[in-house]
């Protein structure tokens, strides 16, 4: 069932012209900042060959490429995100799934895996692009695949922001507002701080981000994921359940 | 899939709510048997579509017990929604998708078995003459059509309650027709909720109707008994130069009459007679100037005021 609804919100990205030119934008970011740091890389060669433990392609080039992809889904998800309630209510299509034999779990659940797919895409296609490195040289795929493992949990993290944050409203641009200011206000909050122990880091995403850039999967960063998307399902289930309560 | 032993399809009890401390519904009973189309009727406001956004779990009620096909709906909602259809007021329809995709995705939330849902979506989409739009997107049609695919995504599911909020509005007379028959069609060996503001659609369609008024239900009973508290038989009659009220009392086959306006007269017809005639005779040779004669039924607001002025009217009604 969770599949059913998974795959409806999937059909309804791609049927709107708006994910179309978010993922066309996207690519045309990310395949510019890859090339220019590609240049560069490969201005830097001879240079770095001097030093005894040089950094590789991977570092210099396909790292820095995810963490500029990590930024702007922080600006993309919100567009992409801001439909998924928002718009069946205003609408009134909701009372399709409400009156389906769904729970609530299964229709928020449904939603944001259709969401999450449809952002996988855009980000196998920058791990491809960094792949394709691998035809001139030497590539680490561990620290590629701690990348991927990095930006596909950031997706999910904002897409479960951007699922609360559309469950709040019943229009769509109030939605992409709301998430996009939770999500950068989660982003760097940690900027707000110049002492290294704040408790401020612990909720910083980029935080938890930027070891994956570093290749450190650690099991406290994934467990920071997994609660930030835990928490917001959690959230919007219990407001669009409240949403029947209160009517 | 239903649970045949059940004898009600829907069985409510003292459904109440209220919004934000002003009670909308109150102490609501209804019940729906297998092959019962009842019309659910009542004037804007009166709290129709809350008590259907309800009874098909769009909305939490304040007290009160929801029961479909002997299943409970507040506590085992997933099992009770599978028995349910439900058209709300603006049907809610995905105008990206083309009607047999819509269908079939209506079909899989419903949870009919994958390799069903082609087939359970080319019937419903045959039973409501949407078989040669099948392809076109939801989004192009008309709004006859539309209201036809809301109608298909309720039943598409062969479901044992089918609900219905206000399904011919905005129809032409003939779209009005096929719906209706369409509706009777439904009632076999089903349950049917129809709502709806217009008595007539409920004479033709329902086999029992339920009348809301300011949140409470005023009436309950058969279609025939609405009738017979419509005026029954009883005529209007309109004469330019009326005789005196005794006159007309003494006429064969007249039961009572009345004043009923300055020169309009209202007849209760004696059982088993047909006064129209002897009126028309008499109206002819004694120069009443006899200028209308018609069934003297009343409009639906006339009934609603007769019944919410009358408290009991439920108790007298149900039979």
């Amino acid at each position: 069932m969770i599949l059913t609804v998974a795959a409806k919100e999937l059909r309804a990205l791609f049927v709107s012209p708006l994910a179309w030119v978010v993922l066309a934008f996207f690519q045309l970011v990310l395949a510019w900042i890859f090339l220019s740091r590609l240049d560069a890389f490969l201005a830097l060669q001879s240079q770095l060959v001097v030093l005894t433990n040089p950094p590789g392609a991977t570092e210099l080039v396909i790292s820095p490429v995810f963490g500029v992809a990590s930024i702007v889904l922080v600006m993309a998800v919100p567009l992409l995100s801001m439909r998924l309630v928002a718009e069946e209510r205003r609408n009134q299509t909701m009372t399709l799934l409400l009156s389906a034999p769904l729970s609530m779990t299964d229709i928020v659940l449904g939603k944001f895996l259709g969401l999450l797919a449809f952002l996988l895409l855009p980000i196998l296609l920058i791990g491809a692009m960094g792949a394709a490195l691998a035809v001139g040289g030497r590539l680490d795929w561990g620290l590629v695949a701690s990348n991927l493992i990095g930006l596909a949990l950031v997706a999910g993290g904002l897409a479960a922001i951007g699922l609360y944050a559309s469950c709040l409203t019943a229009h769509p641009v109030v939605a992409a507002v709301a998430a996009l200011a939770i999500s950068l206000v989660l982003w760097m909050i940690n900027l707000a701080t110049s002492d290294p122990a704040s408790p401020l880091h612990l909720v910083s995403l980029l935080k938890h981000f930027e070891p994956f850039t570093k290749g450190v999967v650690d099991t406290a960063n994934l467990a920071y994921f997994a609660l930030l998307i835990v928490l917001f399902l959690v959230l919007a289930i219990r407001r669009l359940d409240a949403d029947r309560l209160r009517g | 899939m239903s649970d045949s032993a059940a004898p009600f399809t829907l069985d409510a009890r003292a459904l109440s709510r209220s919004f934000a401390g002003r009670p909308v519904v109150r102490d609501v009973e209804l019940k729906v048997g297998r092959g019962e189309v009842l019309g659910f009727l009542g004037p804007n406001g009166a709290g129709k579509t809350t008590t259907m956004q309800m009874l098909t779990g769009n909305l939490s009620p304040g007290a009160g017990s929801i029961s479909i096909c002997g299943v409970d709906l507040l506590a085992q909602p997933v099992a009770a929604k599978r028995h349910v259809g439900y058209l709300p007021e603006t049907p809610p329809l995905y105008g990206e998708l083309s009607v047999t995709e819509y269908l079939e995705l209506a079909a899989r939330l419903r949870r009919v078995p994958q390799r069903q849902v082609g087939g359970a979506a080319a019937n419903a989409a045959e039973r409501c003459g949407l078989a040669a739009v099948g392809g076109r997107l939801i989004g192009s049609l008309s709004k006859g059509y539309r209201q036809r695919v809301g109608i298909a995504q309720a039943i598409v599911h062969e479901p044992d309650l089918i609900i219905l909020d206000e399904p011919t509005v905005g129809l032409d007379p003939n779209q009005i027709r096929e719906i209706r028959a369409l509706i009777r069609a439904l009632g076999q060996g089903r349950g049917v909720i129809l709502s709806t503001h217009i008595l007539p659609e409920v004479e033709t369609v329902c086999d029992r109707v339920q009348i809301m008024h300011e949140g409470s239900v005023v009436y309950s009973g058969t279609v025939e008994a609405l009738r017979a508290l419509r005026g029954g038989r009883a005529l209007l009659v309109g004469l330019r130069q009326p005789p005196p009220l005794a006159e007309l009392r003494a006429l064969p086959g007249v039961a009572r009459a009345e004043a009923a306006g300055a020169d309009l007269f209202r007849i209760e017809p004696a059982a088993d007679a047909d006064p129209v005639e002897e009126i028309v005779r008499h109206a002819v040779a004694h120069g009443w100037r006899l200028y209308q004669i018609a069934p003297a039924q009343a409009s639906l607001e006339d009934i609603f005021a007769h019944l919410t002025q009358r408290e009991d009217a439920t108790e007298e009604a149900v039979t």
